[in-house]
This record gives structure tokens, sequence and C-alpha cells, in this order.
């Protein structure tokens, strides 16, 4: 079996937020970044575990520069067998799956999984773009996934509940909380991972179907109004009154 | 300007598929809502009040089966400027798909109407930043955040045609549905009662589930709280949990770690109640009661019944 997992990076979640050059890019100053962990902990994980059980090669992802090679060292450490990265600058989630989808398809995997989205732009479009792209079914947000041969025993999320699915290989499946757990990587992994294959494949697509114009933050919170514990009648007055929501 | 709405027409018509329809008709010109499974036909034409202008409902898909759905839509997408999806499970998997079918540009996660520039507000940096996103293409697709746009009543009901076109054989074969009877689905909820550690056990939460129905609220927890198994995972908001923007969320016990504000700080006013002082959700909270939620929580409870009983 052959699994391919998309893998992005992210900043790490205690990063301060900020934007540069007119508030059009994200400011990377004294950013630390880090493999965005629903694709970590949840696919990567997974993808391992699968081939632990029952065998399988696992190949890691992503759309970018040499600088994101230390994220995919990473993910080779933790057990992924070989990597690619598509030499490009990620432009938009269109481009970005084209570009994962094209390689894809001339490769035989029988499932590609990816994160159900990144921390950084929780758009949720990358699986579905590239299940679209290789003309695969798609499950999106799924909580536990078995194989059983050539079939795919899933959960996943639906509004206000839990939908257990069952689809054919080959397969696009994004995954959310459930599915692993994190591990971290041991040493005899960081080593291994210095000599696995890191392949660098030229960019096939040029198009972008969205751009960030500009990035704000929110506006800063005013300070907390304490009420006292033994008058919730005020509690209740405030979020009546003040607030309006009751 | 001809705009394409999808909602999913299994189970109750929700109030996510108001906000769409809202939405829809906010973007100017004729809004045809595209619904697909089983629902009646009188309950849709409902969807005229907030400006649909005609509803297809497609008998001939029944699932979630997002490869069905996405062929369907394209079919009917001609001619069509702004196709609107909400951002809940069906929309994730649809809309993507949609985007590279037609290559119109997908435009995830809005939380309001386009500026003047032609641009849309989303969510980024999971709520700690929004962006303005741009579509180049002729037609645009937009998945809105659940709770960002009040529904808006404007009309009367519209005409529904019931179609039967099917689209190939399903490759999802749905084998079982867990979803709790009655509950309001988290991410639709109005208000959301949440609470974690700081409740000491399980057997506490008949207290917030008091609240939560004083208030006709959603119950929520914290990771902690869904980790150990004092409740269900599908209540677990946060990062890796559910995301939601409620009017107002009240948080018992829960000190607010950066994973956890992710996931709630949509929300329009943040009530916390914690006995720690220095409890970094306080900093996120409009309003802050330091003091032990077992007193707490009844107090809020009875002033909130006495404060309904007087409206």
């Amino acid at each position: 079996m052959k699994i391919l997992v998309c893998i992005s990076k992210a900043p790490d979640t205690t990063s301060k937020i900020a934007f540069t050059n007119n508030n059009s890019a994200f400011d990377e100053n004294g950013v630390q970044y880090i493999v965005n962990p629903y694709d970590e902990w949840y696919a990567l994980v997974r993808a391992l575990e699968i081939k632990e059980t029952s065998g399988a090669d696992v190949t890691i992802i992503t759309v970018g520069t040499s600088a994101d090679e230390a994220i995919m060292r990473k993910a080779l450490a933790i057990g992924a067998d070989e990597a690619v990265r598509i030499d490009a600058e990620p432009t938009d989630a269109f481009m970005v799956a084209s570009e994962i989808s094209n390689y894809a398809k001339t490769q035989g995997f029988d499932l590609v999984l990816t994160g159900k989205e990144t921390i950084n732009f929780n758009g949720a479009q990358i699986g579905g773009m590239i299940a679209e792209g290789l003309n695969s079914p798609y499950v999106s947000i799924a909580s536990k996934l078995d194989v059983h041969g050539t079939m795919l025993t899933l959960e996943r999320e639906i509004t206000g509940g839990v939908e257990v699915v069952e689809v054919a290989l080959p397969a696009v499946v994004s995954c959310a909380k459930g599915m692993a757990e994190q591990r971290i990587p041991n040493m005899r992994g960081i080593m291994a991972a210095r000599t696995k294959p890191l392949q660098v494949l030229p960019s096939t697509v040029t198009e972008a179907l969205t751009s960030y114009v500009t990035f704000a933050s929110p506006p800063a919170k005013s300070s907390v109004k304490l009420i006292d514990p033994n008058n919730m009648d005020e509690l209740v007055s405030l979020l009546h009154n003040e607030a309006k929501v009751i | 300007m001809k705009n394409l709405v999808y909602i999913n027409g299994n189970g109750h018509l929700s109030k996510a598929a108001f906000e769409v329809v809202t939405y829809a008709k906010k973007l100017g010109g004729n809004v045809t809502v595209l619904a697909t499974g089983k629902m009646d036909s009188s309950l849709l034409s409902s969807l005229g009040a907030y400006g649909a202008t005609e509803v297809l409902i497609n008998r001939g898909i029944t699932g979630n089966d997002d490869q069905q759905i996405a062929a369907w839509i394209a079919s009917k997408a001609s001619e069509v400027s702004n196709i609107v999806f909400s951002h809940d499970f069906q929309g994730k998997a649809i809309a993507p798909r949609l985007s590279v079918r037609l290559k119109a540009g997908l435009i995830a996660g809005a939380v309001s109407l386009p500026e003047t520039d032609g641009s849309v507000k989303v969510n980024v940096f999971s709520g700690k930043a929004f962006g303005f996103v741009k579509a180049h293409s002729a037609q645009r697709i937009i998945s809105l955040l659940p709770n960002s746009i009040a529904p808006e009543e404007i009309g009367n009901s519209c005409p529904v045609s019931e179609i039967t076109e099917e689209m190939g054989a399903t490759t999802v074969r749905v084998i079982s549905v867990k979803k709790p009877e009655g509950a309001i689905p988290l991410p639709e909820a109005e208000m959301v009662v949440s609470a974690g550690r700081g409740l000491k056990g399980p057997e506490h939460w008949g207290m917030i589930e008091s609240l939560a129905n004083s208030l006709g609220a959603a119950t929520a927890c914290s990771r902690p709280v869904a980790d150990i198994g004092w409740r269900p995972h599908h209540e677990h908001v946060g990062q890796t949990g559910v995301a939601i923007r409620p009017n107002l969320y009240i948080a018992v016990g829960i000190s607010g770690a950066i994973q956890h504000l992710a996931g709630v700080n949509g929300s329009k006013v943040i009530v916390v109640v914690n006995t720690d002082a220095e409890a970094p959700f306080f900093k996120a909270a409009d309003y802050g009661v330091v003091g032990d939620a077992f007193e707490v929580i009844p107090k809020l409870t009875e002033a909130i019944h006495k404060f309904k009983a007087a409206q």
C-alpha cells in the first residue's frame, strides 16, 4: 500500500501573529515553523500506524521552498519513508492542491491524507481539491480510519454528530483529532531522517484563483469587567442591557 | 446577477441555511437554492422569506456524497456569479471540489459581506487575525462561517421544484449515523455554556446543564474533559475540536489555554467563571467572575430564571 501524506508548515501555536509590508504579508520575524499539527499528529501518525500493522510505504509531500526542508526532516524523523518537495512558493490552496494532485496522478497512491485544515489559514480546502484533481472519493474531517483490504472504514464529523462511512481505495481523507496520537521523534529516527530520500521536483502550476489583499488583527479586547460572585443579578442585567445577548 | 446557494435538505432547516440565503441575497441579484435530501417542499419554500428566488431539490441525491453534489451543482452553474455554502462539514467537502471543477476561486471561512474592493473578510490564524481575500476568477465560491451574519426575513415563500437527477453511484457508503437526539448542534448554537477541569468530575455537570437550559444554550467542554471521558468528544470546543462563534460563551472552570481560545475567540461576548483570578481566560473575557463555580453557577442560573420570569 502506498500512502501520500500532505504536510504544510505552520507557525508554532505560541507565535505572535503580526503582519508586515503594509499588512499584506505575515511577519515571519522570529516565527518558529512547525509541521501543521493536523498534518503531523493525525495524518502522518495514522499513516505510520497503518505501515506498522499492515505494511505501507509512506511518502510526505509539501509545496514550498528549501526553507521548508526542516519540517520535512521532522516528518521523516517521525517515521515517513521518503519526502517530496515541489519547489515553489505556495500562492493559494488551488495552486498547492493542483501541484500535489499533478504529482500524485502518476504515482499510484492508494491513500492520500491531509490534515483537516492548517492552523494558519483554516481554509479546509486542500483535501477536497486534491480529491477532485484525482477524481477520487473524499472523506473530510475523519476522526477514525481503518483499512480492510481495499476498503476504508471511517468516522467523520457531520453537523451535530458523527457518520460512519465506508469507501473503496484509492481515496483522499482529511484527518482530525481522534485518529492518532502525537509522536515525538527519537534519536534513531532523527539520525535516519538525514539519509532518507528527499526529492525536489519543479512546479507544474502557475495559476492561483485567489489572493490575500490584506490582513488585520482583531480589535483589542477591552479589559474584563469583574462581577461580584454574590451579585449574579448584575451579570444578568449587564448581559441584557449592555451586551444585549440575552 | 445569479447566485446559487447549497443547503443540506436532510434533517431540519437550520439557522445556517437562513444565513447563507440572506448572504447570497445581499450579494445582489437572484438566488437559486440547490438542495439535496428528503426535506419537505413546503419547508424549503420558506427560504423565500430570506430572499431565495426559487428552490430546486434533487431527490436523486440522498446522502452526503460530495462528489455527486459537486457534480450536480456544477451542472447548474452556468452564468452564475457566486456560489455560497455554509463553512460546515459539507461546505468544507463540496466547495473545494467545485472550485477545481469550475476553476472558481474559493473564499473559505468568510465572516462578512464583500468589501467595496471585492475582497471578503475571512478568519485566519485560528481566529487570531482576519484576512481579506479576493477571487481572480469570473465565478466566486464563498463558504460562510456560521453565526457571521444575522438572517433577515424580507419576503414570502418561494416556488420549489422537485427534480430527480442522479449523478452516478455513490462512492461513500454510509453505515451508521451517531447523533445525539434533540441537542442543539454546537456550531449553530447562539449561546454555549462550557466547562472544564475546574468542575472536578462528570457528576457535577448537572449544574452546567441547568444553566444551559435556563438560557436555551448548548453545552460544551474543554479538551482535557473530553480526553478523560467526562464528556463526549463532540462537545469539545477549541482548536482541535469544534470552532464556535456564538453570541454568548460562558466558560466555567476553564483556564483558557491558547488552543482553547482558538476555538472560541469568535464569540461575541465571553463570560469567564474561575476561582483563579490569574487564569489567562480573563484576558479574553468581557465579563469575569472570580469565584467558586459550585456557588456561582447555581446563583447565576437562579438569576436567569428570575430575569426570564420578569420578561
